[in-house]
C-alpha cells in the first residue's frame, strides 16, 4: 500500500477574496500620505507631529547593509494604508460576509469556540472584529485595537507608546512609527493573571499593500498574560512588506509570554522589531515561529532592567525555495542575577537559507547573570545553507555564558531505521523534522501547534525525490 | 491458515562501496523456523541482515532475495517492511523529539490500510502489555526513541517494536550483544514468546550464549562472506566448546574474514 508522494504545493492560504475595501492611499510614501492617515483616524495633534518626525527619520536613515538582501525592496511600489470597512466590528455576526470567508478558510471561528478568551484579528490594516470575553473585562484587563487604544485610553497610551522601541531605532521602526496602523493593544492591571491566551490573526489581503502593525502590551506589577498570534498570507506576484513593531512593558515580579507564528507567503518582506524591558523578578517569553516570507529579519530582544529578571526566546525558522530567514534574539543582561535562554532551531530546504543572528550582552552591572543559548540546524538537502552568527559582550566577570551550536542534516541511518519499521521516505523525513521542533510546538496552545505541523507539513511537501 | 511466509536468499553477492563483503549467500527460512548465524568477527553477517532489508549503503550485485515469491530487491525499505520483513538493528538511531510510543503507532498504522489505524486504547493497552512482559519502564514510551536509552534499553526497544508490529520474518543483528545476563532473558523470552507457524526468524550473533534460551531449529556458519556450515542446534554447542578453528581447518580456510582473501 505505497502512499502516493504529494504533489509540491501552491502556498496553501494563497487565495484572496474580492477586494472590498473602502479607503486605500495611493502607492508610495510622502508626507501628505501620513497626513491623511492619521487625519483619517481622527488621531490627536501629537500623534500626527510624532508620525511626521517618524517619517523625517525614516528618510534619513540609511537601508541595513547588513542581513537579508533588500535591494529589490521599493517603497514607492508600497501602498501604506487600506481601511476595509468602516469602523472596528464588535460582534462576529456583524463582520462582512468576505471577509469572514477569509476567515472561515484560516480556521478561526472553530478555535475561537475553544479557545479564545478575546479576539483581535486584523484583517488588512484595521482591527475588524475584536470581541474582548466578559470575565477580561471583569478583571480590568484592556484588550483592543491599538487605534481604538488611542482614542479611547490615551493616557496610558501616550505614557508607553515609543518608549522601548524609539522612533529612530532603525530604519524600519522609523517607518512603522509613521504609518502604523492597527495592532493590538493590552494592559493588564497589578496583580491580575489571565488564565486564558488572548489571541489575534493578522492577515494582508491587498496586493502590494504594507502592513505597519503596532502592537503595546503593558503587564503591571505582578500581572500575568500570554497573548498569542498567527499570521498567514496569500500570494500575489509582487513584493508585499510587513513591519511591525511590538513593544512589551513587564513590570516587577511580572509576566508575560507572546507567542507568534507566522507563515508568510514568499513574496513578503517582512522586517520585525520586537522588544521588551523586564523589571526586578519579572519574566518574559518570545515564542517565535518564522515560515515562509521572501526575507525575515527579525531578532526579539529583551532588555533585562531589574534584578533577577528572565528572558526566554524560543524560536524556529523554516526556509523553502527562494526564502531567506535571518532571526535570532537578543539578550541585555542590565541588571545582578538576570537569567536568560535562547532556543534557535533552524531548517532549510530546497536552496533556502537560514541565518540565526543572535546577541548577548553583560553590562556593568550583571554580578551574577547566567545565559544558555542552544542553536540547532537542520539542512534537509545539499541546495540548502545555513549560519550561525552570535555575538557576546561581556562587561562583567562574574557572569556565566553557555553556547552551544549544532548543525545536522537528516542521516540515513535515521531513515533506514524509520523506513525499516514501514514509514515511507516522507513520512519518515517529517517525522524527523517534526521532532527537531518539537520543543518548540510543545510551548504552542493545543490548536497552534496542530496547525504549525500542519504547516511544516504543507512545507515538506515534495521535498523527497 | 497459511504456514507463514518463506524468505529465500539466493546466490546473494553484495558490494559496498566497490568491496565485494557476500559472496554467494544461499539461505531459506520458513514460516515456524529459527535459524542462528553465527561467525567471527567481519566474516558478512551483518552485510547480510543491512542488504535484506535494503540499506541504502550495501549494493546486491548478484542473486535474489524473495519473499513468498516476491522480488524483494525491487522494493523500497518501507515495503519490505510492509511486506513483512523486520530488522531489530545492531544499533538503532536515535530521533529527538519523537516518542517511542508515537513512532510505535506511527509504524503500527503504516502497515495498515487507510481508514484502519490502530485505536488510541487497544494501542496503548497493547503496549502497556508489552512493556510489562519485557519489564520496561513504562517511561520509556513517553522518552524520546532511543535518545538518551543505554545498550540494553535500546535492544528491549528492538524487541518491544519487533512484538508490536508482528513481522512474518524478523533478522536480529545481534540482539544480545551488550546485554547482562538478566536483560538477556527477557529480550529472548520476547523472542521465544514470537514464536508461532506464521513467524520465522533469522539470529546473528557471535555467541552460544543467546542460543542457550532460544533453541534454533538451524546453525548456519558465515565465513569469507558465504554460509560455510549448516547443522543443528548441536552445531552451535561444539562451536561454544571447541571455537571456529576445527571449521577452519576442516574447509582448508586461514583467513575467516571478507577483506584479506578478495
Amino acid at each position: 500500500m505505497a502512499k502516493k508522494a504529494p504533489e509540491i504545493g501552491e502556498y496553501k492560504y494563497g487565495f484572496h477574496d474580492r477586494d472590498i475595501s473602502i479607503f486605500r492611499t495611493e502607492k508610495g510614501l510622502t508626507e501628505n500620505i501620513v497626513r491623511e492617515i492619521s487625519n483619517m483616524k481622527n488621531e490627536p495633534e501629537w500623534m500626527l507631529e510624532y508620525r511626521l518626525k517618524s517619517l523625517e527619520q525614516f528618510y534619513k536613515k540609511p537601508m541595513p547593509q547588513w542581513g537579508g538582501d533588500l535591494s529589490e525592496l521599493d517603497f514607492d511600489e508600497i501602498t501604506y494604508y487600506v481601511k476595509p470597512s468602516e469602523r472596528s466590528e464588535r460582534s462576529w455576526d456583524e463582520v462582512p460576509e468576505e471577509i469572514k470567508r477569509t476567515f472561515d478558510r484560516l480556521g478561526i471561528p472553530e478555535a475561537e469556540q475553544k479557545y479564545l478568551a478575546g479576539v483581535s484579528a486584523q484583517y488588512e490594516s484595521e482591527v475588524v472584529y475584536h470581541n474582548l470575553k466578559e470575565d477580561l473585562e471583569d478583571l480590568g484587563i484592556i484588550f483592543k485595537d491599538t487605534d481604538t487604544a488611542l482614542q479611547e485610553n490615551e493616557d496610558l497610551f501616550k505614557e508607553y507608546f515609543g518608549k522601548v522601541v524609539p522612533a529612530a531605532d532603525n530604519k524600519f521602526s522609523a517607518l512603522n512609527s509613521a504609518v502604523w496602523s492597527g495592532g493590538s493593544f493590552i494592559y493588564v492591571p497589578k496583580g491580575v493573571k489571565a488564565d486564558t491566551p488572548l489571541q489575534a490573526y493578522f492577515r494582508i489581503n491587498s496586493e502590494n499593500m504594507g502592513q505597519f502593525e503596532r502592537t503595546l502590551i503593558i503587564v503591571d506589577e505582578g500581572a500575568s498574560v500570554h497573548y498569542v498570534e498567527g499570521c498567514t498570507a496569500p500570494t500575489y506576484t509582487t513584493n508585499s512588506l510587513h513591519s511591525a513593531v511590538v513593544e512589551i512593558i513587564v513590570k516587577k515580579d511580572a509576566y508575560c509570554r507572546y507567542t507568534t507564528i507566522q507563515n508568510w507567503a514568499n513574496n513578503v518582506y517582512n522586517l520585525v522589531t520586537k522588544r521588551a524591558t523586564v523589571e526586578a523578578n519579572g519574566t518574559m517569553e518570545w515564542i517565535d515561529g518564522n515560515i515562509g516570507s521572501k526575507l525575515t529579519m527579525k531578532y526579539p530582544s529583551i532588555l533585562l532592567t531589574g534584578e533577577g529578571a528572565r528572558g526566554m526566546t524560543l524560536s524556529i525558522a523554516f526556509a523553502g525555495k527562494g526564502q531567506h530567514q535571518h532571526a535570532g534574539a537578543k539578550m541585555y543582561h542590565l541588571a545582578p542575577r538576570t537569567s536568560s535562554t535562547i532556543i534557535s532551531k533552524s531548517m532549510s530546504r530546497g536552496g533556502g537559507k537560514v541565518t540565526y543572528l543572535g546577541k548577548v550582552h553583560f553590562g556593568r552591572k550583571a554580578e551574577g547573570a547566567r545565559s544558555n543559548i542552544e542553536c540547532d540546524t537542520l539542512i534537509l538537502d545539499n541546495l540548502s545553507t545555513s549560519d550561525t552568527i552570535p555575538y557576546n559582550e561581556i562587561l562583567n566577570d562574574n557572569i556565566s555564558l553557555e553556547h552551544e551550536a549544532k548543525v545536522s542534516k537528516v542521516s540515513e541511518e535515521q531513515l533506514f531505521y524509520l523506513m525499516s519499521r514501514g514509514l515511507s521516505e516522507e513520512e519518515a523525513t517529517e517525522m524527523i523534522v517534526m521532532g527537531f521542533i518539537e520543543p518548540f510546538t510543545k510551548e504552542l496552545p493545543m490548536e497552534y501547534a496542530v496547525e504549525m505541523n500542519r504547516l511544516i507539513s504543507f512545507e515538506m511537501e515534495g521535498s523527497i525525490g | 491458515m497459511m504456514a507463514g511466509s518463506t524468505l529465500e536468499i539466493k546466490d546473494l553477492h553484495v558490494e559496498i562501496e566497490g568491496l565485494e563483503i557476500l559472496k554467494g549467500v544461499n539461505l531459506t527460512i520458513k514460516g515456524g523456523e529459527f535459524h542462528a548465524i553465527m561467525g567471527p568477527n567481519g566474516t558478512g553477517k551483518s552485510t547480510l541482515a543491512s542488504a535484506i532489508m535494503g540499506h541504502p549503503k550495501y549494493e546486491v550485485t548478484q542473486g535474489q532475495i524473495l519473499l513468498d515469491g516476491e522480488d524483494v530487491l525491487e522494493m523500497e525499505v518501507d515495503e519490505r517492511a510492509q511486506a513483512g520483513l523486520f530488522l531489530a538493528m545492531q544499533y538503532p538511531s536515535e530521533v529527538s523529539g519523537v516518542t517511542t510510543s508515537d513512532f510505535l503507532r506511527t509504524a503500527i498504522n503504516a502497515h495498515r490500510e487507510e481508514g484502519d489505524e490502530i485505536q488510541l486504547m487497544p494501542f496503548i493497552k497493547e503496549m502497556d502489555k508489552t512493556l510489562d512482559f519485557l519489564e520496561i519502564d513504562k517511561n520509556m514510551a513517553q522518552r524520546y526513541l532511543n535518545e538518551g536509552f543505554s545498550g540494553g534499553e535500546k535492544k528491549r526497544n528492538e524487541i518491544l517494536q519487533l512484538m508490536m508490529l508482528k513481522p512474518a520474518i524478523a533478522i536480529l543483528d545481534e540482539i544480545d550483544s551488550g546485554l547482562d545476563i538478566d536483560a538477556l532473558k527477557v529480550v529472548a523470552n520476547g523472542i521465544n514468546e514470537m514464536r508461532s507457524d506464521s513467524f520465522g526468524c533469522l539470529m546473528i550473533t557471535h555467541y552460544q550464549r543467546l542460543l542457550e534460551y532460544i533453541t534454533p531449529d538451524h546453525v548456519h556458519v558465515m565465513m569469507q562472506g558465504r554460509v560455510v556450515k549448516s547443522g543443528g542446534p548441536e552445531l552451535a554447542q561444539r562451536l561454544e566448546a571447541e571455537g571456529y578453528e576445527w571449521i577452519k581447518e576442516e574447509l582448508g580456510i586461514e583467513d575467516e574474514t571478507v577483506g584479506n582473501n578478495a
